[in-house]
């Protein structure tokens, strides 16, 4: 399954909840303000560290271009696409879950 | 594959619309049929022919309309969301008698109900959400 989150998790508990949903091997995107959840050494980070091995991390690298990031300021290991990716993860996934 | 999209947002809120769009381009570049997009709660605003965003701003309507017509996507407006958003296209103006050119709804849209949001959950391969 593919879970998208689109929104801070300083904003809200999308990411949080998503990821205690997310089933062994499931794929998240994070997409929009949802690329502050890729930032390391925040509260949050902890969450997606602790997940890294048994969930498939993905970042909309536009979006995190848009909010001034660089990938260095991210979590290692995440995998950064493009709109063509998205594309790719959607059909590579029989469902798709919006956090919204 | 067989794609359709939610899109639960309007435009420049934050940027459910605009990733709608760039999927939509990007799936039709890659080969895949956008079965239906379906513009549900504000993101029936999408479908106005009436905004006049800055001139070096993206115009998203016009994005989606130019998609529609170079694709030929089917992009639907919510009728209940639209009437209570004043998203109203010819017949809808005259039912409820708005007067002559009152009709906004814009090129390559149309307005239908929310069975064609459960008719493109089962016709497709894939069902992808965009909102708030």
């Amino acid at each position: 399954m593919l879970h998208t989150v689109n929104k801070s998790p300083f904003q809200t508990n999308s990411l949080a909840s998503c990821l205690k949903h997310a089933q062994k091997g499931d794929a998240i995107l994070l997409l929009e303000d949802g690329v502050y959840g890729a930032l390391k050494g925040t509260i949050a980070s902890g969450d997606i560290w602790s997940k890294r091995v048994e969930l498939r991390f993905y970042v909309m690298s536009a979006d995190v271009a848009a909010r001034g990031l660089q990938k260095s300021q991210l979590i290692e290991g995440l995998n950064m696409i493009d709109a063509g990716g998205f594309v790719d993860l959607v059909v590579a996934h029989k469902t798709s879950q919006a956090w919204l | 594959m067989k794609i359709s999209i939610l899109v639960n947002e309007g435009p420049y809120t934050h940027q459910a619309s605009d990733s709608a769009y760039q999927f939509a381009k990007a799936a039709l570049e890659k080969g895949h049929e956008v079965f239906r997009v379906f513009f549900y709660n504000d993101g029936v605003n999408n479908g106005t022919r009436l905004t006049v965003p800055p001139q070096d701003d993206r115009n998203i309507q016009k994005n989606w309309s130019e998609l529609a017509e170079k694709h030929k996507l089917d992009l639907v407006v919510c009728i209940a969301a639209a009437q209570r958003r004043g998203i109203l296209d010819e017949g809808e103006a005259k039912r409820h008698g708005k007067g002559e050119g009152s009709a906004n709804i814009a090129p390559g849209f149309r307005i239908s109900g929310l069975g064609q949001l459960i008719e493109m959950g089962i016709e497709s391969d894939r069902l992808v959400v965009f909102g708030d």
